[in-house]
């Protein structure tokens, strides 16, 4: 009998958890105050923030080293204008097997070649064509948000520390 | 219809006979002028054919190519110097303007007998239309480029790395032109498959 009670009781409390968590993250996003804004900025509704510069692309030609082996390397030139669809990937003009020796550019590496079964093909996979999917070019802006990333080197030298865990 | 030959055979019978009314100087003379005034407009003519507001005024060039240059570095960039359809496709020298616009022509013929006048039409012709601009370009050691661009002008240390590398390798050897490497520059691409240093 009491427990039964309790079952009707059960989406009212569903309900009101939920509210409650709807609540909360409003409430403490306010307390942040104007460090953080919307896109818009801080431009009144009725008039039109103005657009930030459009920040510049990095173009060092050299790699960036990866934060962990399966990282997709970021792209260190331009590809402004390149021409990636299914007419043409320019991309792979100069990063395709054959292409390399000429370009100068690193070769796709093999998981390009793999189905999802880890079965390499002949050609570059399907899934693997949009390269611009995975890969990006990286602009110089300052960092919106601090980046807390602790890349695995580092936590295995704090944890080989003597005294540490 | 009688009226009308007899009409004709009267004109006819003018022009052939002598001029006893006009002065030999003023025919020379008179010869001369119109020979200038036709000869202008036919170049004039030319002339006109040569802006881009005369190749766009076809819809098929303005709905297809004009708007993919538009986004392009040949339509706006930081030096605010444009390049418009004749600074790439006619040649300046003018025994191959004429040689072009021949061939030009039968681009218009093809608009007029409707092989063109579709997105659809038009996007099939293209790789055709496409190969005779780089052969014609690869021919020319793409000369409609340099009219503008000179590898001896370019300054390879603040150009891109990637940019050196390829010209200093390719293009000063006179190994490769231009448009080797810069297919597609001022338009969309046709389907590549099959092109050579494409995959
Ligand atoms: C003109 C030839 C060329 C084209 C086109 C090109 N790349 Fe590159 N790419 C290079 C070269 C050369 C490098 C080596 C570093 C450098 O010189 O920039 C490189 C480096 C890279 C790297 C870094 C690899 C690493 O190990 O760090 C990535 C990722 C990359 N390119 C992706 C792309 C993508 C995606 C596209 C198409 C949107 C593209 N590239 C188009 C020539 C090219
Ligand atoms: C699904 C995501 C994905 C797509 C799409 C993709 N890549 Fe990658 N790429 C990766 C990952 C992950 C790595 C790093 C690990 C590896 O090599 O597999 C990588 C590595 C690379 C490298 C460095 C290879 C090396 O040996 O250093 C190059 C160059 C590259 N990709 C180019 C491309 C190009 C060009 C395309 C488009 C044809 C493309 N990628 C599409 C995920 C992707
Ligand atoms: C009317 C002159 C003119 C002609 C003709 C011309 N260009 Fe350009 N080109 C320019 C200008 C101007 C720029 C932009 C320079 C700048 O960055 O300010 C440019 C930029 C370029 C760039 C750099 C693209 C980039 O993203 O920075 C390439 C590549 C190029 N042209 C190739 C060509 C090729 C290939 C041809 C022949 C098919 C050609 N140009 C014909 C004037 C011309
Ligand atoms: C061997 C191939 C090759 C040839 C031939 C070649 N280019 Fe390039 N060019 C490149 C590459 C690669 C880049 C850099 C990547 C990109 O812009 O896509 C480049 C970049 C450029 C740029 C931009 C430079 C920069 O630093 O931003 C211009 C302008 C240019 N080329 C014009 C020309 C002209 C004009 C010719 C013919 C006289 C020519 N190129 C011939 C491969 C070539
Ligand atoms: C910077 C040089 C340049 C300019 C400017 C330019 N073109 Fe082109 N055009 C080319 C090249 C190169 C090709 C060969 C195909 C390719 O590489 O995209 C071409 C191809 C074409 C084609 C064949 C179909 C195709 O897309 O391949 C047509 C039609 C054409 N251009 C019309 C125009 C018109 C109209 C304009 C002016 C609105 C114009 N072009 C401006 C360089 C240029």
């Amino acid at each position: 009998m009491k427990r039964t009670k309790l079952f009707k009781l059960m989406p009212a409390a569903i309900l009101a958890v939920g509210m409650f968590m709807m609540i909360v993250p409003a409430g403490s996003a306010q307390d942040v105050g104007p460090s953080i804004s919307t896109l818009r900025g801080l431009a009144p509704l009725d008039q039109t923030g103005s657009a930030p510069r459009i920040p510049q692309t990095e173009e060092t030609d050299r790699q960036r080293a990866r934060n962990y082996p399966e990282q997709p390397p970021t792209i260190p030139h331009k590809i402004d204008g390149y021409q990636l669809d299914k007419n043409g990937n320019q991309c792979l003009s100069c990063h395709a097997r054959t292409r390399v020796a000429e370009s100068g550019a690193p070769m796709i590496s093999v998981t390009h070649f793999m189905d999802r079964d880890w079965q390499a093909l002949a050609t570059v996979s399907p899934r693997r064509y949009f390269c611009n999917q995975c890969h990006v070019v990286q602009l110089r802006t300052p960092e919106a948000v601090e980046n807390t990333f602790v890349d695995v080197d580092s936590l295995l030298a704090v944890e080989s520390k003597p005294g540490a865990n | 219809m009688t009226k009308l030959m007899n009409l004709v055979r009267n004109f006819w019978g003018t022009m052939r006979r002598p001029s006893v009314h006009l002065s030999l100087g003023f025919l020379s003379i008179g010869g001369f002028v119109a020979g200038v005034i036709f000869w202008g407009g036919f170049n004039t003519a030319l002339e006109f054919t040569n802006t881009e507001s005369f190749c766009i005024s076809c819809h098929e060039m303005e709905n297809n190519v004009y708007q993919e240059l538009r986004t392009t570095v040949h339509f706006t960039n930081q030096s605010g110097v444009r390049a418009t359809c004749p600074d790439c496709h006619v040649p300046h020298d003018w025994t191959d303007k004429i040689a072009r616009k021949m061939q030009a022509s039968k681009e218009v013929w093809g608009k007029i007998f409707g092989t063109i006048n579709t997105r659809e039409k038009f996007l099939e012709k293209r790789l055709e239309l496409a190969k005779h601009e780089w052969s014609r370009l690869k021919s020319n050691d793409s000369l409609e480029c340099r009219n503008c661009h000179s590898a001896e002008s370019m300054d390879f240390s603040i150009q891109s790395p990637r940019a050196a590398e390829a010209h200093s390798t390719f293009l000063v050897t006179g190994e490769k032109t231009c448009i080797d490497c810069h297919k597609g520059i001022a338009h969309t691409l046709p389907n590549m498959a099959g092109v050579k240093g494409w995959n």
